[in-house]
């Protein structure tokens, strides 16, 4: 049907009032009004503690507790700032974070992709199996198979170093990207693989060309979340990792220590200004890169 | 579509490395070390290692692994320089690792290593409660090292030795003391501060009253009182100070008792009245929040606070003394600290007991008491001119105060979970229980434990 | 073209005799082997052993006692460990709420950032903030920002008439599961969110041209063509949610330490086996964990009858 005579159609069909009053300038505010409300209180309680973290940076450790509390920081300084990145364990660690991060998350999603295409794709016996086993796998407290870890990562001679981290998050990372991925490439038509295969082409090539692009969404939305999971881990890094100069950036946070010398003192702003460091470029390169892929999708996806 | 999976991934690492080699810029030239610092590292240098020439013959070449302190910061310069002037003097290589920070964590990283029968670490730090609880897997150090531990200070000497042998080497102590306003306390009238805990509340109510006028954030008395082993350490100096025992006294559990009765429920009645409802809920770092910002006029922690203070609001107006104690007792500090002990699978055993006897001796100690405001766990040092310039808080007659040690003699390898029952039963009753019907499940607890 | 308007399963294949649905298992098969490579190096091993481990006495500090088989007595203790079963109930309270609350913001979001609203733009910096913050840290900043004497929570809800005064959030019994849910609630909406959001954006758009066609609201639109569609990635984002839910750990303990009447199974699994050193009671407890989390994505999965269960 062409737009006019759509358009036309709807002219035609009698209004009922409420849609009057959804047509109306006050009605329409009215209505917006609380989803408004509700956004901003999101946007609130989302935000604020991230502006409290960026203006706890800023503020010199005299007065990071200092009572009226000031909300725009009253001598702001970039000390903090300066003492955070002129320590070499925290400029290790932001290496060895992105490493270990970067390895667990391409691993993940590999593997997990090709599974996701075998579960989804393929029909065969054992199919829930396998996702309740991968399930399981993740279901155990950290602190449970810790000990028997620790044993398996001394026994490949991994202990303190990288490969260890990039070994045990694939006990969290893998599960959820599976399940996530499987769930997408069971929710795609059929007669796309259908044509390939008409075509010729290996089961490999239909994942390649045809399905992976599909499911892209899921990718990005598994391997974001694979990477900031493997980012702020801090149990197993605690437990496997020995030298300072292979911390990863939530141990080598919680080392940061005061100026009197002593354990005890937590140097708040120091710590403020370490996770402003890390956040910030996580956040700027995902919005960047969220808008073209959203384009991308809507443009690219399920083709009709 | 994929590439751009990859896209995302490849802009994160750009991102990151971006800061990173920034960062390594920004870096550049070394900065001087304290600006602020109020302890003055500059002109003291590690000493050099007594009878060098002997231990080099002995020992040159061989080398231990020593766990060490925190990461970063200025412990870690410390153990640094000591380590390598001990390296250069006489060839024994000691290779440093800093502990994990996390009292937990450090703890599994040795109960591990001895579990596995490892020859390494050589040497480690061990908390002031876990001589107990690794004693089976230390060693004796009192052939060699026995005499000179008659210089220490014996109550922590006597912590350190189980079963007649001494497992660890005191390295550095710690001890609870108090802080008090002194201005606060001139503006209000009060000549000094409090001798027993009644005076202490009752300065605290006169102060907080006063105070809470102008400034509704001010509370009298803070202190650590959150579910956690510094609980134990607060509640001994509160039993102790009052007669009610140490908790556990010559192997029996006397937690449970009139006294601690009466010095815990009064504690209890003054949560949200002198202090705030939610220093249940305080470590040492929570408590020394409110106090730094001029909030409180008392306040219950370490000696690390002394020097921490010095860069907020209230420096200057602060000063130390030893705690309150009850009407039936005397002033008392809880024990803390660290030392140092040597694993029984270690290759290099007497090279390692030299490692300790340089890291202990007064000399050292000496120089962490200035270079890093260590308490120093041999009085004599406590009492050189230069110490005490840096940590006023050693006068003589905060240094000379009774310490008390948690029972983890009696507890051994069930210090933590004996702990707990403490620290639980405690939080319990400054939550609202009276002490009366919760001591009597902490003691039978503590009794199953000590069998 | 109409294919489009119903995701379809996986491909049916006309079963000429059993040679293609052999092929069919045996490619399946043969991709899997990465992923069940990695379950069986990484996970069979440490899994199997915290099983063994709940059937003996082993201790962390080894050497006190030979370890030996105790069999199910660990069990039985555990059956009567009201410190347990109060952890546990405590834990099953904190999951129902913050999974509900994540459930409903996490939607709200994602159907924000996946519409033409104006402010999605801002919104895709909502979702990602609070998860970026390494938990460790958030926690503690949440804490010192509940504090009551310096904590930012008071002093604005007190300026804005929000509250009368201040409260100790996270030391009053009655408040304290609230503000600990809060936090959680704050750090892994993002979660859910990235995840429905997945989801809602390769659902088709002519769908929602036909129903404005033929003249369905927008509330409409939602339950009859979103929702339905968006039930596997519901799935997906309850069983993760629910399984972080039951098994948390980090915010407790900087919030409460070791308080008797907040500690949750995590938590009481971490103090057995590090702190007390009963590594074998410690693992019993752990294998209860799995067990009472099985149990939740059974009933999702019976709830929401989505093909995972057909075979």
């Amino acid at each position: 049907m062409s737009a006019v005579a759509e358009a036309a159609k709807t002219a035609r069909r009698p209004v009922s009032r409420s849609r009057v009053l959804r047509r109306s300038p006050v009605g329409r505010f009215l209505i917006k009004l609380p989803f408004w409300l509700l956004i901003a209180a999101i946007f609130v309680y989302a935000l604020f503690p991230f502006y409290w973290a960026i203006r706890s940076a800023f503020t010199p450790d005299s007065e990071q507790f200092s009572t009226p509390i000031k909300y725009w920081p009253a001598h702001p300084t970039w000390a903090n700032f300066r003492e955070v990145l002129s320590t070499s364990t925290f400029q290790h660690a932001l290496i060895n974070s992105t490493i270990v991060a970067g390895s667990v998350t391409l691993f993940s999603l590999l593997i997990g992709s090709l599974a996701a295409y075998a579960l989804g794709r393929f029909r065969f016996h054992g199919r829930s199996a396998v996702l309740y086993l991968m399930l399981s796998m993740t279901i155990f407290p950290q602190i449970a198979i810790l000990g028997a870890l620790y044993t398996m990562i001394n026994n490949f001679h991994l202990y303190d170093k990288l490969g260890a981290l990039i070994f045990s998050y694939l006990i969290f990372t893998l599960p959820f990207t599976v399940w996530v991925l499987t769930s997408f490439m069971r929710g795609l038509p059929g007669d796309l693989e259908e044509a390939a295969y008409v075509d010729g082409a290996t089961p490999l090539q239909v994942f390649y060309k045809v399905l992976l692009p599909l499911i892209a969404p899921g990718l990005v939305t598994t391997g974001l979340l694979a990477f900031i999971a493997a980012w702020n881990e801090y149990l197993y890094a605690l437990s496997f990792i020995q030298s300072p100069d292979k911390y990863t950036v939530p141990l080598a946070i919680t080392t940061f220590v005061g100026k009197s010398g002593s354990t005890f003192q937590v140097p708040w702003g120091q710590i403020m200004a370490a996770t402003v460091i890390v956040t910030l470029p996580l956040i700027a390169a995902v919005l960047v890169l969220q808008r073209r892929i959203l384009a991308g999708l809507t443009a690219g996806a399920v083709k009709g | 579509m994929k590439h751009r999976a990859l896209l995302i991934v490849a802009g994160l690492i750009g991102a990151v490395t971006l800061v990173a080699s920034l960062s390594v810029a920004a870096a550049g030239t070394t900065r001087p070390e304290a600006h602020a610092a109020p302890v003055k590292s500059a002109a003291i240098a590690p000493p050099a290692v007594p009878n060098a020439a002997a231990l080099k013959a002995k020992y040159k070449g061989q080398s231990i692994q020593f766990i060490g302190d925190a990461a970063v910061g200025s412990s870690h310069k410390r153990d640094l320089k000591l380590v390598a002037k001990f390296q250069h003097d006489t060839g024994i290589k000691v290779n440093l690792l800093p502990h994990p920070s996390g009292s937990d964590a450090a703890y599994a990283q040795l109960a591990r290593a001895f579990g596995s029968k490892s020859s390494k670490p050589d040497v480690m730090m061990l908390d002031v409660v876990w001589p107990g609880a690794f004693a089976p897997y230390l060693l004796n150090l009192k052939p060699k090292l026995g005499k000179v531990s008659k210089q220490f200070a014996q109550g922590i000497v006597q912590n350190d030795t189980v079963g007649g042998k001494l497992v660890a080497m005191p390295w550095f102590g710690d001890f609870g003391i108090l802080y008090y306003r002194k201005d606060l306390l001139k503006k209000y009238g009060i000549s000094a501060p409090p001798k027993t805990w009644n005076d202490l509340f009752t300065q605290a109510k006169k102060i907080q009253d006063g105070e809470q006028k102008t400034n509704k954030n001010f509370y009298g008395f803070v202190f650590q009182g959150n579910s956690y082993e510094g609980l134990t350490c607060d509640a001994l100096e509160w039993v102790a100070s009052a007669g009610g025992g140490n908790f556990i006294d010559n192997g029996k559990v006397t937690i449970n008792n009139s006294k601690a009765k009466t010095i815990l429920d009064a504690m209890r009645n003054q949560i949200g009245k002198i202090t705030p409802r939610g220093v249940t809920s305080y470590d040492e770092e929570g408590a020394r929040n409110v106090f730094a910002a001029g909030n409180a006029a008392f306040m219950r922690n370490w000696p690390y606070a002394y020097a921490a203070n010095l860069t907020t609001p209230v420096k200057g107006k602060y000063g130390v003394t030893v705690l309150p104690h009850g009407a039936a007792g005397h002033s008392v500090g809880t024990v803390g600290g660290w030392q140092l002990g040597v694993s029984k699978y270690s290759k290099h055993k007497d090279a390692a007991i030299e490692f300790v006897r340089y890291m202990t001796s007064p000399k050292v100690q000496r120089f962490n008491a200035i270079f890093n405001s260590n308490v120093p766990t041999i009085p004599s040092v406590a009492k050189d001119k230069q110490v005490v310039k840096t940590n006023p808080y050693l006068t003589p007659a905060i240094a000379n105060v009774a310490r008390v040690t948690r029972p983890a003699k009696y507890l051994k390898t069930h210090y933590n979970e004996g702990s707990k029952d403490i620290y639980q039963g405690i939080s319990q009753i400054l939550n609202g229980t009276p002490a009366g019907s919760v001591l009597p499940g902490v003691a039978s607890k503590l009794n199953a434990l000590v069998k | 073209m109409s294919t489009v308007a119903t995701p379809a399963a996986p491909p049916r294949r006309r079963r000429r005799g059993s040679k293609l649905q052999r092929r069919q298992t045996r490619i399946g098969w043969v991709l899997l082997i990465p992923a069940l490579a990695v379950v069986a190096l990484v996970a069979i091993y440490p899994l199997g052993k915290t099983i063994y481990y709940s059937f003996t006495n082993q201790e962390f500090l080894q050497g006190i006692e030979p370890t030996k088989w105790v069999g199910l007595e660990n069990y039985r203790t555990l059956w009567h460990d009201t410190i347990f079963r109060t952890a546990v109930w405590e834990t099953v309270k904190f999951t129902l709420i913050t999974v509900s609350f994540e459930f409903v913001l996490g939607m709200i979001i994602a159907l924000v950032v996946n519409s033409s609203f104006k402010g999605r733009g801002a919104m895709r910096a909502v979702m990602l903030v609070p998860w970026a913050i390494p938990t460790v840290v958030a926690a503690q900043m949440w804490k010192w920002m509940y504090d009551d004497v310096y904590g930012v929570i008071n002093d604005a809800g007190v300026r804005l008439h929000i509250f009368s005064h201040s409260h100790a959030w996270i030391s009053e019994p009655s408040t304290a599961l609230g503000s600990v849910c809060a936090v959680d609630i704050w750090k892994t909406t993002p979660f859910v969110a990235l995840l429905l959001l997945a989801g809602l954006q390769v659902i088709p758009q002519d769908l929602y041209e036909a129903a404005n066609v033929d003249g369905a609201s927008k509330i409409q639109q939602f339950w009859r063509i979103t929702l339905p569609l968006l039930r596997p990635a519901i799935l997906v984002a309850l069983i993760f949610r629910t399984l972080d839910a039951l098994r948390v750990f980090d915010v407790f303990y900087v919030f409460f330490g070791n308080r008797p009447d907040t500690q949750t199974m995590a938590i009481y699994a971490q103090s057995t086996i590090v702190g007390d050193g009963h590594v074998g009671y410690g693992s019993a407890v752990s294998v209860a964990i799995f067990l009472i989390i099985g149990l939740f994505v059974a009933i999702y999965v019976t709830v929401m009858r989505v093909s995972g269960g057909d075979d």
